[in-house]
This record gives C-alpha cells, structure tokens and sequence, in this order.
C-alpha cells in the first residue's frame, strides 16, 4: 500500500515521500505517540555540519515512538501496542553492544526515523510495552539510552558507590538519575545544574547544587555527564575536579564541538572516561519492564509536556517549536 | 459492525492507455485497487471489506485478492457492481447485509478504487464520524476560485471561496440510513446523484466533514496516472 513518510529535507522543511509497503515477512506498525529528541531538533534547526547535513538529509526524523500493530505474519502481535526500536544490529557478538557494533545503524540517522503514516519491522524491533500509557511509552527509547548508561556503569565502575553525581538537570539527567535511585537506592545522588527550577524537579536526589555554587569540598565516587553542547566543557571541568581517584566517567551528552579535557588531573586520579550512546534491544525490554511501575510512570510524566495532535505537516512545524519552549520532553500524537 | 465498500466499477474509458479499467494500471508494483484494499484492511475496525466491480472484472479481481492479500482472504469480498456508483453501493448494502443480517449500527465507509493515496486517519476519522453523525464526507478547502456557469458560455455566480471544498472520498454512513434515503429517492432524484452523500443532502439529513487532504489524487485521466506514478516513483506506462 502507499505509505506516507515525511521527511526533513532541508532545516525547517518538510516534504512527503511516499513509498509501498507491502504484506510481507515484517510486522507493520501505526505509530500513536512519538517524542522530539534533542538530535531531532538539530537536525530540523539545521544545527549539524553542512556536510551532514547533506548526507543525511532528505530523511524523516523521530527515533522516540510508540504505536499499534496493525499486521503480523504470525498474527500473535497484531492489535498490540509496542514500542518501535530504532537501533538495527546488522551482525551478532557476544562482547560488542549492538549499538556500538559495526554496520549497526539508527533509524533518523542516515535512515528514515518513524515520522511516518505506518512502518515495517522486523519483530525483533518492536516490543509489547504493556499497560505504560502511550504519552509515557514514547519515551522508552530514552529511558533506554539511561539503561544502558547505568548497565554499563555496574559493569565497569568500582565497588565504592557511596556518592555519584550527575551534571544535568535535563531531561537526560533525570532519567539517569531516576535509574540510579531505583539501581543503587542507599547511594548519595548529587546532581548539579544550571536551572534552580529544573533541579527542583530532582526531589528524590540528596544533594543538588548550582553549577557556579558547588561546594569546594564536595566529593562523588563516581559521575555521569548529561549536559552535552556547550556545556560539556564545564561539566567535564567540574566532574573530573570533585570525582575521587579512580572514579568512573560516564560521557552521554553531545557536542557538536570538540570538548578539552584535562588530562593530566584524568591520568593523576586514574579516571576511567566511558562514552555512552543509545541503547541495545535488551535494553529496551529493561527500560519496559521498569516503566511498568506507576511510580516510575508518575517520575516519568513529570517531564513530558504533551502538546496537541500531528494532523497536518504545518503541525509538525508547530510541534518543534512548541519543543523549543517545553523545559523537558515534548510528546504528541502521530494522527498523520 | 463497520465496513468497505471498495468501489471499482469503473471501466475506465477515460484512460485510452490500456484494456483494462483503470483501478487495476499498475502503480508501482502493484495494481491501484491492491494499494487501496491493503490501507483498508490495516484498519481491523473493518470486518469485512467489499469490493463493487464489474461483473466481467469479478474473477479477475478475485485472483489479484488471491495474490496480493492472500492473508486477509477472509475479510475481503467482490461483489457485482450495479449500473452506476449509487447503485454499487446499494449492492454492497445488499451483500452486507445478507452476510451479517441488517443493523442499525452498522457503518460502511465508501471509497473510490481510484484513490490509493487515502490514509489509515482518513479511515478512522470516517469511522469515528459516521458513528457519531451518520453521515460523513471527506473534503479538502477549495484552493482555486468556483465559477458557476448555467450555459457554459459565461458566469452566473462566483462564491465565497471560504464556503467552498472539494468532496473526496472516504464517504461514510449508516448503512439503514443510507439504504432507506436511497430507497425513498424518486428515479428523477436519482436521475442527478452525484455521490452518496448527495443522498443525504436531497432528503437534508446532515452530512459531517473529514479533513482529507490534497495528496488523496483520483486518478482518473492519463495525466493524475503520471502525477501518481512520480508521487511513488513508478514507471509510466503509456
């Protein structure tokens, strides 16, 4: 059947690409409720080189998306609402992440994200996500990205957890530090910010603090980065200043720019500097699972501003505006 | 219960480009009808979906259902179409009904073979609004100016453009309301029918507006054929 795909062009233009799909060997999926990413925003504010710009454009954008199973070759899924899994492992292994492994690739990264009327997929890419309301499960592609962060972080940091910080008071900074309380919930979580209101949000947190009025003798065994842009600088400054030896890093924010890092207080203090980016299947069905508690889902509303249905293409125009002025994550209905 | 009603009697004279009607010209890789059935049976609020062809068309069309839905087998059938749209549908009612027993809550939302482009919102708003309202069309803003001429030679009245649209298909209705209007119709009424939902308008039982949208093409001449064909990225036969 012709199938509509609304694709990002150029900054702030939108066109409609059709394209068949057909009743075949994958499930095909009504996306309902989708969420705008921080990359989808650059991309549709043109904030990317030009020669990425160039590259990866023309390409529809959203990677963060729940909808209704309106086919399924086996029938078993079919009437079900899940979660759509952008992340698409290409080869297997048993040691590299799926979303590190080469010739894995993202959908609305080089490939047409979900903003559109339906999309095929493989059954491995979609997952049931229960009964976690649809305005919440459009975001479990980011709540999936702070699984993995913290997975990783059990795996690779040392023992002592008295103390971990989190710079950010995002909306990345309040997952990660929402998965912390949950994973370690005798830890001291510090997190530092810019925003008095935003960090006001972080009412399960132990400490939180300014980020221009931290304490000289404050001290964390272990940090976790969530600032990205221009901030990541600071944030590193910081991090790599008031972290005990041997603490671990964990990067997640991004930066278009190069960041500087003092070295020498890294090698000095033995510091271990992890990048974390996006998430694995397994780390989807994690992120489910957790969502299924209503007190995550209460956390979790906290920081979505729904805004009104996707009916037109002048709407998704609207929709990254509104997000422009939402403080946390914007969420809407797909009704295109 | 609600249902298509897939209509696809046309023996489409208008094209001159190939034997056979235009609903079954392949559009991409596929014939039109099949684009059109398969975005209907992606709505499972549809139990069963109606295909209205010609009579000499009915096996053919039959074997394409085969072919390319062989899933949704089912929940598709073709019925003989009747001398004009109307009667098609009324064809359709009559199928319908003799299937599932006539109802008061059954909906069937009618649509043109002819116009694959329809989306999954257009179905569901038509299925939303005909349960509500009872009768339902689909419709775009006028973009260009409506001249009125009695005589073809000059113009008699230009209206407000803001009042104007342009009537699409998804139409939807209850299907006894549309049965009974239709019946209550003298052969003059029927006589100047355009669509379905003139039915409604003739016997003044309020008919509710969809959004449809500029992209939902009939195609009906050589030149929507090709406009169609660039919008999927086709081969245009000629």
């Amino acid at each position: 059947m012709i199938n509509q795909v609304y694709q990002l062009v150029s900054p702030k233009v939108f066109s409609v690409k059709y394209d068949d799909v057909s009743y075949g060997d994958k499930l095909i999926v009504q996306p309902e409720y989708m969420a705008v990413c921080r990359a989808d925003q650059r991309y549709y504010l043109g904030q990317r080189d030009a020669k990425t710009l160039r590259k990866k454009l023309p390409m529809a954008l959203i990677h963060e998306c729940c909808g209704r199973v309106v086919y399924d070759p086996e029938g078993t899924m079919a009437g079900q609402r899940v979660v759509l899994i952008p992340n698409v492992a290409t080869a297997d292994s048993d040691v590299i992440y799926e979303n590190y492994r080469a010739g894995s690739y993202f959908l609305s990264s080089g490939y047409d994200g979900f903003m559109r009327e339906l999309v095929a997929l493989d059954r491995r890419q979609v997952l049931p996500c229960g009964n976690v309301p649809p305005q919440v499960a459009a975001i479990t592609e980011f709540v999936s990205v702070g699984v993995h962060a913290v997975e990783r972080f059990d795996r690779i940091a040392h023992d002592i957890r008295n103390r971990i910080g989190i710079w950010g008071d995002g909306s990345l900074a309040y997952v990660v530090a929402n998965l912390l309380r949950i994973r370690y919930p005798h830890c001291c979580l510090v997190v530092v910010g810019h925003s008095l209101r935003k960090l006001s949000l972080f009412s399960f947190a132990d400490e939180t603090y300014l980020s221009d009025d931290i304490p000289d003798d404050l001290a964390i065994d272990h940090a976790f980065e969530c600032c990205g842009g221009e901030g990541s600088y600071a944030a590193l400054e910081d991090i790599i200043r008031y972290i005990r030896p041997q603490g671990t890093v964990m990067l997640m924010g991004v930066s278009e720019n190069r960041v500087p890092v003092q070295t020498r207080m890294v090698l000095e203090k033995g510091l271990t500097m992890v990048g974390c980016s996006r998430s694995g299947r397994a780390d989807f069905e994690a992120a489910v699972s957790l969502m299924a508690d209503t007190a995550l889902q209460r956390r979790l509303r906290a920081i979505i501003t729904e805004v009104a249905p996707v009916r037109s293409i002048e709407d998704i125009y609207r929709v990254f505006s509104d997000d422009l002025t939402t403080p946390f994550k914007t969420v809407f209905q797909w009704r295109l | 219960m609600i249902f298509g009603a897939i209509l696809a009697g046309g023996v489409g004279s208008r094209m001159h480009m190939a034997d056979m009607p235009k609903q079954f010209l392949p559009l991409g890789d596929k014939p039109i009808l099949i684009h059109t059935l398969e975005k209907f049976l992606t709505c499972s609020r549809f139990e069963t979906v109606y295909i209205g062809t010609h009579a000499d068309w009915i096996n053919y069309t039959e074997d394409l259902v085969g072919k390319y839905v062989p899933h949704a087998r089912g929940r598709v059938r073709v019925v003989c179409g009747g001398e004009n749209r109307n009667e098609t549908i009324q064809n359709i009612i009559a199928a319908l009904e003799a299937d599932y027993g006539p109802d008061d809550d059954h909906i069937i939302v009618t649509h043109d073979a002819v116009r694959p482009f329809v989306t999954l919102r257009m179905l569901e708003e038509n299925i939303d609004q005909a349960l509500q309202w009872g009768a339902v069309d689909t419709v775009t803003p006028a973009v260009d100016t409506i001249v009125v001429s009695g005589d073809g030679a000059t113009i008699r009245d230009i209206p407000d453009r803001k009042q104007m649209y342009q009537g699409q298909t998804p139409q939807s209705f209850r299907v006894t309301l549309l049965r009974e209007l239709y019946r209550s119709l003298t052969e003059e009424e029927k006589g100047v029918l355009t669509d379905a939902c003139k039915i409604c308008v003739v016997r003044d039982y309020p008919v509710h507006l969809v959004e449809g949208s500029y992209t939902n093409l009939k195609i009906t001449t050589p030149g929507d054929y090709k406009i169609a064909q660039a919008m999927v990225g086709g081969d245009i036969l000629d």
